[in-house]
């Protein structure tokens, strides 16, 4: 039988290579969203840190962003990557317990984009908090609410209108740096294109496919957003 | 240029004679490999971002033009190269053309696509391209429609009351979100040791993997973090003299 060239590799089935990029697309999926969830709360953190009273907190927030913001992804992906594995098994040398430790690579990935996630949505978060009139805080004590009660009721809903548009766009930052994964040999979309241009010396077929791959994903991701933000700006006059 | 890389070798091995007895040991031990590094991530980074810039002003020109053939070919441009990741584009330009072979390249693309360093230069220079693009288009739709209007009523043509009316204003909107965009641009430049580019990623790649030390990614961060800190400021200060002029 003849091997299957040009586009026939992209098929489906034992020949084709079709299912296997689309693992590779639901992997990455899968680490982008994880990467969110862990990313968002993070970020909150993060900017509760930098808008609370006690200084050396806000400082050392404002030293992880600002150190985060001015490194490349790629090194933090790694450091993060080797970093852990070695804390984990000098944390397992403490308890007697020598034998190699290999950090799950999907983990080092979600924890790495996690934390380039969180140094910029938690700008966001404060951006979007600093945007709510304190007018509104004072109006809303004046009415007999509690501190958690307009905090809650008052302050977290707009927190969210004003934080989506700026969310969007780290949403769509992230799903690119997923790629990254790649390079620690976590099996994603750019990764299994890579070991099918190896398998079968076309490199550009496949590569090309993952890049379609990715484009249809940032483009659904860009009509979502866009959907989000009406819902967000419900209401509100249009500028 | 054997002058100039002269210059950097003699740089080079000031700046590590200087440094070395103030640093630790395993740095010390691999400065060269560092500052050459460096050099290779700070030409590359000068580089994309001159020619980019030009690419940019072309391609968000095209866009507001409303031209019928133009228009939608700077829309397309914009939209694959940011809607994939860079490290796609470095790999499908590197591998991908670049594996196409001698035969099918033809000897000049041949020449060009098996200089990883060329191949880096091209595929950094279209994406930071394309998204400053985008930039300088918000810019200039945001400067007021009725400038251009009365541009025109004077009897300027479209290019001169872009360049001397509409342009100036929207360079200075659009100030801030490039030095944003040049520092991404830095960031992404280490993705180019991908394509084994010995950009200042690459080298502290290739001295990780002989030592297996940890340390040497946070000297690597440090000097990254100079090289974006120093972008951050120097924006700035041309910020603070864009908004009193």
């Amino acid at each position: 039988m003849e091997d299957p060239s040009g586009l026939a590799l992209l098929g489906f089935g034992p020949e084709g290579w079709g299912d296997e990029l689309l693992r590779g697309a639901w992997v990455t999926l899968q680490l982008a969203l994880c990467a969110l969830g862990v990313g968002l709360a993070l970020g909150l953190l993060l900017a509760g840190a930098k808008l609370q009273r006690f200084p050396p907190l806000a400082w050392l927030a404002e030293g992880y962003t600002g150190f985060i913001r001015g490194t490349p992804e790629f090194l933090v992906l790694l450091l993060v990557y080797f970093g852990s594995e070695a804390a984990l098994q000098s944390g397992f040398a403490m308890f007697g317990l020598a034998a190699p430790f290999e950090m799950p690579k999907f983990l080092a990935a979600v924890l790495g984009l996690a934390l380039i996630f969180a140094a910029y949505a938690c700008e966001v978060f404060r951006g979007a908090y600093l945007a709510v009139p304190s007018g509104q805080m004072e109006a809303a004590t004046a009415c007999g609410m509690s501190g958690r009660q307009a905090f809650s009721r008052i302050r977290m809903p707009q927190i969210w209108r004003f934080a989506i548009p700026g969310l969007g766009n780290l949403w769509m930052v992230m799903l690119k740096d997923t790629s990254l994964a790649a390079v620690i040999a976590l099996d994603e979309l750019l990764r299994m294109a890579k070991i099918g241009s190896e398998t079968t010396r076309e490199p550009l077929v496949f590569f090309l496919a993952a890049g379609a791959l990715y484009l249809m994903m940032t483009a659904i991701s860009d009509i979502a957003r866009d959907r989000l933000e009406r819902r967000a700006r419900r209401g509100m006059e249009s500028a | 240029m054997a002058g100039y890389s002269d210059l950097k070798y003699a740089a080079s091995d000031a700046v590590c004679g200087l440094v070395q007895p103030f640093t630790p040991e395993i740095f010390a031990d691999s400065c060269g490999r560092f500052v050459d590094g460096f050099w290779v991530t700070l030409e590359l980074l000068i580089l994309s971002c001159a020619i980019g810039l030009g690419i940019a002003l072309a391609s968000a020109l095209a866009r507001v033009s409303g031209n019928v053939l133009l228009a939608p070919v700077s829309y397309a441009y914009t939209y694959v190269f940011r809607g994939t990741p860079l490290l796609v584009q470095l790999w499908i330009f590197y591998f991908g053309l670049g594996g196409l072979g001698e035969e099918a390249l033809g000897p000049v693309l041949w020449a060009f696509f098996a200089d990883a360093w060329a191949v880096g230069l091209l595929v950094l220079t279209l994406n930071t391209g394309a998204y400053v693009s985008e930039i300088l288009r918000g810019g200039i739709v945001n400067v007021a429609r009725g400038q251009m209007e009365a541009a025109e009523a004077i009897g300027m043509s479209w290019f001169l009351a872009m360049r001397r009316i509409i342009l100036p204003q929207a360079f200075k909107i659009c100030w801030p979100a490039y030095g944003n965009e040049v520092v991404l641009l830095a960031k992404g430049s280490a993705l180019i040791s991908t394509i084994t580019v010995m950009d200042l990623m690459g080298q502290t790649r290739t001295i990780f993997a002989r030592s297996y030390n940890l340390e040497i990614y946070l000297y690597a961060a440090v000097l990254y973090l100079a090289i974006t800190g120093t972008i951050t400021v120097l924006f700035k200060l041309v910020e603070r003299r864009l908004s009193t002029a």
